[in-house]
C-alpha cells in the first residue's frame, strides 16, 4: 500500500519545515471562518493538521489508484466520439475519485466550495499526482483556471463557474496558443466581437489546447478590431458547447492521457473576464505564472518517479555478480540524481511559498482597501514579494523542467537496454518529461523572464543576510564556496553590463541565471543542513558542483564564447 | 423517501501485512504489533450502503463493537460519508465469540429504532468465520442474503440482490428489512472526503472523552460530553448499561467457542492427492479430511 505522501521522506521534510504561518494567518482571516464552515481550521496547528490529513488522502489515491492506471492511460490515450473528447478510462476513473474526495478546488475559497488551501499545499498534491501519472496533472493541475475567474471575474461569474470547479463537475482549459501565436502571444488573432444585443462572441481557431474538450474554457481573444499587439487582447470565459468544435486531438510523444486539441470557435457566446484590453498583459501573465508553477510540480513528480524507478532497478539488476547499485559509476549517477531531485524540491517549495505570500498580500490589500483601512505596510511587503516571486517562478520552471529531463534520461540509462523497452515505466517518464521544458513557456523564454531580476541582482540583500550567518563545522566551508560563487557572479554580471550589448546579454543570461540559481538553492540547502544532518551530503554535492559550474559559466562569458554569433551564417552551413 | 441503512463494521489486525516481528516463536500472532485496519469487506459493505443512499436517499449508520481503539474506525466511516456512527464498547463484552457478538449487535440495533437494510462484510480477515452477519439476522428475525455482489433494485419495500454462487450468480428478492453480507468485489470503497476529514477528525467517543478527563483533572466528563455534542462531534457510545442484555450471554461467559489449540502450519506444496469428481470420490475426500482432523 504505497502512499506517495508519507513514503516520500523529502516531501514530508518540506511539509514539516515550510514556514507557512504568515500565509495561513492571512488566508484564514485570523481563523474566524471555522464558525461558518465546519471544516475550517481553528488555528495554525489545526490548519497544518488538516493539510497533512488531506495530503495523506492524496498520497493514498495517487499511490494505490492513479499510479497503477498510468501505463494503461498512456497506452490508450484519448479519443474523439461525435466531436467530443473521451478520456482514457483510467483518467476518467481517477478524476472521479479526486472529485469525490473534494480535491478539485483545493485553493478556492470556502464560499465557493473550495478547501481554501495555500498554493504550496496544492502544489504538493500536484507533485504527487504527477508522480503517479504526469498526464493527469494536465487536468488536475488546471485548478488555476477557476482561480483566475475568482481573481478577475465578477461576483456573478464567480457564482456561475467556481462552485462547479470545486465539486469536480467542471474542468477547464486555457485557450491561448494559435497556429501563429505560440511563444509570441501578442500575435493572437481569434476574434471577439459583440453581436447586435451587445453579447460577446468568439470566432476563430486555437491550437495545442490542453484539455480542449473541457466544459469551461478561458480564451484569449482580440476584442479590439484592427489592433496588432497585446493591448488589443481580452480574456473571455465560455462553455465548451456545440459551437466549440474539437477539430482534432494531437498525436503526441508523451502525456498521452492529456488531450491536446485543436479548437474551432463558431460564434461561441462568451463572457468578458475582467477589463477589456488587459487580457494578455495582466490576466494571462497571472495565469501563466501560476501554470508555470504547476508544470514545475509536474516535472518534480516525474523526477521523483524516475528516480524511484532507477534506484529500484539498480538494486535488483545484477551484473558482474552484484547489484549494479554497488558499482561506483552507477551509484554516483544515482547520487547526482537524488541531489538534483532534493535541490529542485527545495527550490520549488521556496518559490511556491513566495508566490503564496505575494498572492495573500494582494488579497489582504484588497480587503483592507474595502474596509477603508491603511495598507501601506502591506503594500511595501507586496512589492518585495512580487519582485521575488516574479524572478523565482521562471527560475524554477527552467531548473525543474530541465532537471526532470536530466533525471529521467539518466534513469533510463541506468536501466540499460531494458529501459528502452516498453516493459518498464521509465520510457514513459522520459517521454512525459520532454514537454515540461517546452509548454507554458520554453526554457529559453524562462531565461528571458528571469533576466531582469538577475541582472538587477534583486536578491542581493537576501544573500548578504545569508552570508552574515555563522555556520557550523563543514557548513562553514560550503558557505565559503557560496561566497565565491557570488563573487564570480558579480564579476560576470558586471562584465556583461559593461559591454552594453543586448544580443550578448541575451545569450549570456542563461549562464548568469544559472549562477544565481546555484546561489539561491545553495543557501536553501545550507539552511536545511542545520535542521537535518543528512542534508549536509546534499548541500555538499550541490554547492561544490555549483561552484564548478559558476567557474565554467564565467569562463564562457569572459572568453567571449558568444562572439561567434556574428558568424552564425558561416558556421551554420 | 429513502432507506435507513445500518452497516456492521469491525477493526481487525492487518493480517495482509504480517512481518517477522509480528509472529511469536510459537506461531501465534502478536496482535499488539499489528496495525489495526478497517476490515476490507466491511468497508465494501459501507460503500454499498453509501451507494444505496446516493441512489435512493436515506441515511447510513455505521456500528461497531470493539475496544475504545475502534473509535478510529468510526471516524473513518464518517470520513467516507456515514451520517451516524455507534460504538458498542465495554470490558464486559471482551472475549466474545460470534454468538455473543451477534447477540449484543442485535440488541443494539433494536435500540436504534426502525431500519431498512443492514449491510455487513461477508467475513472478517482475523476470524474468517462469516458467522456474525447471519447470526445477527437470525436474532433480529429478518431475512438474510449472503455473498451479495450487487444491489439490483429497491422498489416498494422489496430489494433485489445478486449473490455470488459457485460458477455463477443468482438473484434474490426479499422484503425489507433485510440483512445483506457483502463480498469484496461488490464495490470499490470510496476515498475519504477531504472536507469530512477536516470536519470530523476531532469527533470522539465516550471512552476517548473519558481518557481526556483522566489525563487532565480540570476536565469533567459531563461538560466534555455537552461540548462535543453541541459541536456535533460526539460519536454515540453504548456500554453494557445502555443495553438490556443478559450478562450470561455476553463476553467470554456468553461464548461457547473455545480455542482448543493453535498450530503453526507450514504449507508445503509438494504432495497432492487426487479424488474423482464422483460421489464415491467425494466420500473418500471427506473421510481423509476427517482423518487429518481438518474436518471434525
Amino acid at each position: 500500500m504505497p502512499n506517495f505522501f508519507t513514503d516520500n521522506k523529502d516531501l514530508l521534510f518540506q511539509f514539516e519545515n515550510l514556514p507557512l504561518q504568515d500565509v495561513v494567518d492571512m488566508m484564514e482571516k485570523n481563523y474566524t471562518q471555522c464558525k461558518e464552515y465546519n471544516y475550517a481550521p481553528a488555528d495554525y496547528t489545526d490548519a497544518k493538521d488538516n493539510y497533512f490529513k488531506v495530503l495523506e488522502i492524496i498520497g493514498d489515491l495517487t499511490g494505490n489508484f492513479i499510479a497503477p492506471r498510468a501505463a494503461e492511460v498512456d497506452e490508450q490515450g484519448n479519443r474523439m466520439e461525435n466531436g467530443k473528447v473521451v478520456y482514457a478510462q483510467g483518467t476518467a476513473e481517477s478524476l472521479k475519485q479526486l472529485a469525490e474526495a473534494d480535491l478539485m478546488g483545493m485553493e478556492l475559497p470556502y464560499k465557493y466550495g473550495g478547501l481554501n488551501f495555500p498554493k504550496s499545499i496544492y502544489m504538493m498534491a500536484v507533485e504527487m499526482v504527477s508522480r503517479a501519472d504526469a498526464s493527469l496533472m494536465n487536468i488536475f493541475g488546471l485548478q488555476d483556471i477557476a482561480e483566475t475567474i475568482y481573481k478577475f471575474g465578477t461576483e456573478d461569474q464567480r457564482k456561475e463557474f467556481i462552485p462547479h470547479f470545486a465539486d469536480g463537475k467542471y474542468t477547464g482549459a486555457m485557450a491561448l496558443t494559435e497556429p501563429d501565436a505560440g511563444s509570441d502571444l501578442q500575435a493572437v488573432k481569434l476574434q471577439a466581437y459583440q453581436d447586435e444585443d451587445g453579447n460577446w462572441r468568439l470566432r476563430g481557431v486555437k491550437r495545442f489546447i490542453t484539455n480542449g474538450g473541457a466544459p469551461v474554457l478561458l480564451v484569449l481573444a482580440r476584442s479590439e478590431a484592427g489592433t496588432k499587439d497585446g493591448r488589443g487582447l481580452s480574456m473571455f470565459a465560455c462553455y465548451g458547447d456545440d459551437t466549440v468544435k474539437v477539430r482534432r486531438i494531437e498525436n503526441k510523444l508523451g502525456i498521452h492521457g492529456s488531450p491536446t486539441c485543436e479548437l474551432q470557435f463558431n460564434d461561441t457566446p462568451a463572457q468578458l473576464i475582467g477589463k477589456r484590453k488587459f487580457g494578455l498583459i495582466k490576466y494571462v501573465m497571472d495565469l501563466m505564472n501560476s501554470a508555470r508553477l504547476g508544470v514545475s510540480a509536474q516535472a518534480l513528480g516525474i523526477s521523483q518517479a524516475a528516480y524511484e524507478e532507477a534506484v529500484k532497478y539498480a538494486r535488483e539488476r545484477e551484473q558482474f555478480g552484484k547489484p549494479i547499485y554497488n558499482i561506483p559509476v552507477v551509484s554516483n549517477m544515482l547520487i547526482d540524481m537524488r541531489v538534483m531531485l532534493e535541490a529542485n524540491r527545495s527550490l520549488f517549495y521556496a518559490t511556491s511559498r513566495w508566490v503564496d505570500i505575494r498572492n495573500r498580500l494582494e488579497e489582504t490589500i484588497e480587503w483592507l482597501k474595502e474596509q477603508g483601512k491603511p495598507y501601506s505596510e502591506e503594500q511595501e511587503r507586496y512589492k518585495e514579494a512580487n519582485k521575488i516571486a516574479a524572478l523565482l517562478t521562471p527560475i524554477t520552471k527552467y531548473t525543474l523542467t530541465e532537471g526532470a529531463n536530466k533525471i529521467s534520461y539518466d534513469a533510463l540509462q541506468i536501466h540499460g537496454g531494458a529501459g528502452y523497452m516498453k516493459e518498464f515505466p521509465i520510457e514513459r517518464l522520459v517521454r512525459d518529461a520532454r514537454i515540461t521544458n517546452i509548454y507554458e513557456g520554453t526554457s529559453q523564454m524562462q531565461i528571458v523572464a528571469a533576466t531582469g531580476g538577475t541582472m538587477n541582482d534583486i536578491l542581493a540583500e537576501h544573500f548578504t543576510e545569508k552570508e552574515k550567518k555563522k555556520r557550523k563545522g563543514s557548513l562553514e566551508r560550503l558557505a565559503g564556496y557560496l561566497k565565491e560563487i557570488r563573487e564570480i557572479f558579480d564579476e560576470s554580471r558586471k562584465y556583461v553590463l559593461d559591454k552594453e550589448d543586448t544580443d550578448f546579454q541575451e545569450v549570456a543570461a542563461r549562464e548568469l541565471v544559472e549562477m544565481y540559481t546555484s546561489l539561491f538553492v545553495g543557501y536553501l540547502l545550507l539552511d536545511e543542513s542545520e535542521i537535518n544532518p543528512r542534508k549536509v551530503f546534499v548541500a555538499n554535492r550541490y554547492i561544490v558542483g555549483g561552484l564548478a559550474q559558476a567557474r565554467r559559466n564565467a569562463e564562457e562569458i569572459k572568453n567571449e564564447q558568444f562572439s561567434d554569433l556574428l558568424h552564425a551564417d558561416e558556421i551554420l552551413i | 423517501m429513502g432507506y435507513r441503512s445500518i452497516v456492521l463494521v469491525k477493526q481487525v489486525p492487518d493480517t495482509a501485512n504480517i512481518s517477522g516481528q509480528v509472529m511469536r516463536p510459537d506461531g501465534t500472532v502478536n496482535r499488539a504489533k499489528l496495525p489495526a485496519v478497517f476490515n476490507p469487506e466491511d468497508k465494501v459493505a459501507l460503500e454499498l450502503a453509501l451507494q444505496t443512499k446516493d441512489q435512493y436517499g436515506g441515511t447510513v449508520t455505521a456500528v461497531t463493537m470493539g475496544p475504545p481503539k475502534a473509535s478510529d474506525l468510526l471516524r473513518e466511516c464518517l470520513y467516507m460519508g456515514a451520517d451516524e456512527v455507534l460504538l458498542i464498547s465495554d470490558r464486559k463484552f471482551a472475549g466474545a465469540d460470534t454468538l455473543a457478538t451477534s447477540y449484543v449487535l442485535a440488541e443494539a440495533i433494536n435500540k436504534l429504532g426502525k431500519y431498512d437494510i443492514i449491510f455487513a462484510g461477508r467475513q472478517a480477515i482475523d476470524g474468517d468465520t462469516a458467522q456474525v452477519g447471519p447470526q445477527t439476522a437470525e436474532k433480529l428475525g429478518v431475512p438474510q442474503i449472503t455473498y451479495a455482489e450487487k444491489i439490483v433494485e429497491i422498489k416498494k419495500n422489496k430489494i433485489t440482490v445478486r449473490r455470488r454462487i459457485d460458477g455463477g450468480f443468482e438473484e434474490l428478492r426479499s422484503p425489507l428489512p433485510v440483512l445483506i453480507t457483502v463480498i469484496k468485489d461488490a464495490a470499490f470503497p470510496r476515498t475519504f472526503r477531504a472536507k469530512r476529514v477536516m470536519a470530523y477528525k476531532n469527533a470522539r467517543t465516550l471512552m476517548e472523552l473519558e481518557k481526556m478527563t483522566e489525563a487532565n483533572s480540570l476536565l469533567y466528563i459531563d461538560d466534555l460530553l455537552q461540548e462535543y455534542k453541541s459541536k456535533n462531534l460526539y460519536m454515540p457510545t453504548f456500554t453494557v448499561d445502555d443495553l438490556d442484555v443478559d450478562l450470561t450471554r455476553i463476553g467470554l461467559r456468553g461464548s461457547p467457542t473455545k480455542v482448543h489449540k493453535v498450530e503453526s502450519v507450514v504449507l508445503a506444496g509438494s504432495e497432492h492427492e487426487q479424488f474423482e469428481p464422483t460421489k464415491e470420490g467425494l466420500n473418500e475426500l471427506i473421510e481423509k479430511l476427517m482423518q487429518d482432523h481438518i474436518f471434525g
